[in-house]
C-alpha cells in the first residue's frame, strides 16, 4: 500500500473526488474506464440521472452475472439496471440530448489535457485510426467537461501540458481534472491546484506537470 | 401467408440480392440490436466491395460473433463508416485495424452522434446539417464550417444506405417493429436511411394488428424483410446465451 499512498489517489479516489462535484438534479454522462467508477461514490441524497450515449437515461448499478438483462447495456457494454423513472431513446435522440446541452457534466478519460482546456483522447501518436465514439459530441456540447487521468504516462512524462501534442477531441472545454496527484482546473496559462491528494506536495505536483501550477 | 409478404424463410434468402458494391448499415451497440444472423448470412453470400456503416467494426472481445471485421477478413469490404477505426483502449485490437493500416480497406471515422444524425437526416429527407461536434479537430480540417449565432458549426451530409441489417424484439406481419431496452440504438435510424431494411426478429412474427399502434418504434413503411431467429444453436442469439446453450 505504501507505493499507492506515495502516488496519491487510486482510481476510485480520483473518481470519488470528481463525483463529489456533482450537484443535485444533474444529468451525468460517464465515459468508459475510470469515469464509470463515479457512479460508485456515495454523494448522499443528491439526485443524479446517468445518461448513456446508447439511449439509456436513468441507469443504475451494474448487475452481477445471472441477474443481468442482456438487452440492456451502458456505453461501456456493461449490463446495468434501470432506476425508477428511466427511459430509453434511439441514438439520434440520445445525441439530441447531448448536442442541445442537456448534459450537466461529462466525465471522460484522456491521454492529455492542456492549460487552455483542450484535451486529447481519441488517437494515439503515430496511429492511423482512432476511437472517437461519442467523445467529440459530448466534449463539444456538454455544459461541463471533467477529465480523469493518471498525472503522468508510464514513462513518467506529464499529461497535463501547455498544449496538447496529440490530435484534440475538443478545444477549450475542460474545466476540472482529477489525477492521482489531485484536483486541477485549467486557467489558460497553467493549472490551478484545487486540492492535492494526501502526501503529495505542491513541488512534486509541479515537477510532474508540463505547465505552471497555481497554488490553491 | 402475410398481408404484405415481408416474412422471409431464411437469412440466406433475405440477403441473397445484396450486390457487390452495396452500402450496408449494421445496427447494434455493444451487443443489443446487432444482426448476428444476417451478418453470418452475408459472410456466406459473399458480396464484395461493400461499404459498411456501423458504430464499430466489432471483434475486440471474445467469444467473437459474426461482425464487420469478419467481412473484412473475408475480403468483402471496400470501406467502413464508423465511430471507431481503432479500439477504445489502445491495449485492445480491432481485427479491422491492421487492414486499415495497410491500406487494404478505406475508412471514414465519424463521431457517434454525427453518425446517428447523418443516418437520421437520410431517413428524414434532409441532405445535410450543421453540428458543433468536431469543430477545431483534425476531422474538420479542410471542410466547410459556418458561424451561426456566434458559434462555429461543421457541415455534415446525410448518409443514405442501400440496405440496413438490424435486429428487433417483436414484429408484426406489416413490418412494424418494437425494440427492447438498449436494443433500439441505431436500428430505427438505419431502417429509415435504407432503401431495403432486413430485420432478424427475436419473437415469432405476430399477425398484423397484434401490436398496439401507439407502441411501434419503427413503422412497417421502413421495413421490407422479416426473419424470426430460430432457437440456438441454429440461430445466433448473444455471445453469452450462446455459451449457455452449448
Amino acid at each position: 500500500m505504501s507505493a499507492t499512498t506515495s502516488k496519491g489517489w487510486d482510481r476510485q479516489q480520483m473518481a470519488d473526488r470528481l463525483a463529489r462535484e456533482f450537484q443535485d438534479g444533474w444529468i451525468v454522462n460517464l465515459g468508459v474506464g475510470i469515469p464509470t467508477l463515479c457512479s460508485n461514490t456515495d454523494i448522499g441524497d443528491r439526485d443524479i440521472t446517468y445518461h448513456a450515449e446508447n439511449g439509456v437515461i436513468g441507469y443504475g448499478p451494474v448487475l452481477p452475472p445471472g441477474q443481468e438483462d442482456l438487452h440492456l447495456v451502458n456505453a461501456g457494454g456493461q449490463n446495468v439496471s434501470l432506476n425508477p423513472g428511466a427511459a430509453i431513446v434511439h441514438h439520434a435522440d440520445s445525441f439530441g440530448i447531448i448536442r442541445s446541452g442537456r448534459i450537466d457534466v461529462t466525465v471522460m478519460g484522456a491521454y492529455e489535457v492542456a492549460a487552455n482546456g483542450d484535451f486529447a483522447n481519441w488517437k494515439i501518436g503515430g496511429a492511423k485510426g482512432g476511437g472517437i465514439g461519442g467523445a467529440m459530441d459530448l466534449a463539444a456540447c456538454a455544459k461541463r467537461v471533467f477529465i480523469i487521468l493518471e498525472h503522468t504516462t508510464r514513462k513518467g512524462e506529464p499529461r497535463l501540458l501547455r498544449a496538447c501534442t496529440l490530435p484534440v477531441t475538443a478545444r477549450g472545454v475542460v474545466t476540472l481534472v482529477a489525477t492521482n496527484l489531485g484536483l486541477f482546473a485549467p486557467w489558460g496559462e497553467g493549472f490551478a491546484v484545487r486540492e492535492l491528494a494526501p502526501g503529495v506536495s505542491f513541488e512534486a505536483a509541479q515537477q510532474a506537470t508540463g505547465a505552471p501550477l497555481l497554488p490553491a | 401467408m402475410t398481408r404484405s409478404g415481408k416474412a422471409f424463410g431464411s437469412f440466406a434468402e433475405a440477403v441473397a440480392d445484396i450486390p457487390d458494391g452495396a452500402t450496408v448499415a449494421f445496427g447494434g451497440f455493444a451487443g443489443p440490436g446487432t444482426p448476428y444472423n444476417l451478418t453470418h448470412a452475408l459472410l456466406k453470400q459473399g458480396a464484395k466491395r461493400l461499404t459498411c456503416i456501423a458504430n464499430t467494426t466489432g471483434g475486440a472481445h471474445q467469444p467473437r460473433m459474426p461482425d464487420i471485421g469478419m467481412l473484412v477478413e473475408n475480403g468483402q469490404v471496400a470501406k467502413v463508416v464508423c465511430a471507431f477505426t481503432a479500439a477504445t483502449r489502445p491495449t485492445d485490437q480491432l481485427p479491422f485495424t491492421p487492414y486499415y493500416e495497410r491500406g487494404e480497406v478505406a475508412a471514414e471515422l465519424v463521431p457517434q452522434g454525427t453518425l446517428a444524425e447523418r443516418l437520421r437526416a437520410a431517413g428524414a429527407g434532409i441532405p445535410a446539417f450543421y453540428t458543433p461536434t468536431a469543430v477545431g479537430t483534425e476531422l474538420a480540417e479542410g471542410r466547410e464550417t459556418r458561424v451561426i449565432n456566434d458559434r462555429e458549426y461543421l457541415l455534415e451530409y446525410a448518409l443514405p444506405c442501400d440496405y440496413a441489417l438490424i435486429r428487433a424484439w417483436r414484429a408484426d406481419a406489416a413490418g412494424n417493429l418494437q425494440f427492447r431496452l438498449s436494443q433500439r440504438n441505431f436500428c430505427p435510424l438505419m431502417a429509415m436511411a435504407a432503401r431495403t431494411t432486413i430485420v432478424e426478429v427475436e419473437e415469432p412474427i405476430l399477425p398484423a394488428g397484434a401490436l398496439d399502434p401507439d407502441q411501434i418504434h419503427t413503422p412497417g413503411i421502413f421495413v421490407h424483410r422479416l426473419i424470426p431467429i430460430p432457437p440456438a444453436p441454429e440461430g445466433l442469439w448473444t455471445a453469452r446465451r450462446q455459451e449457455r446453450t452449448s
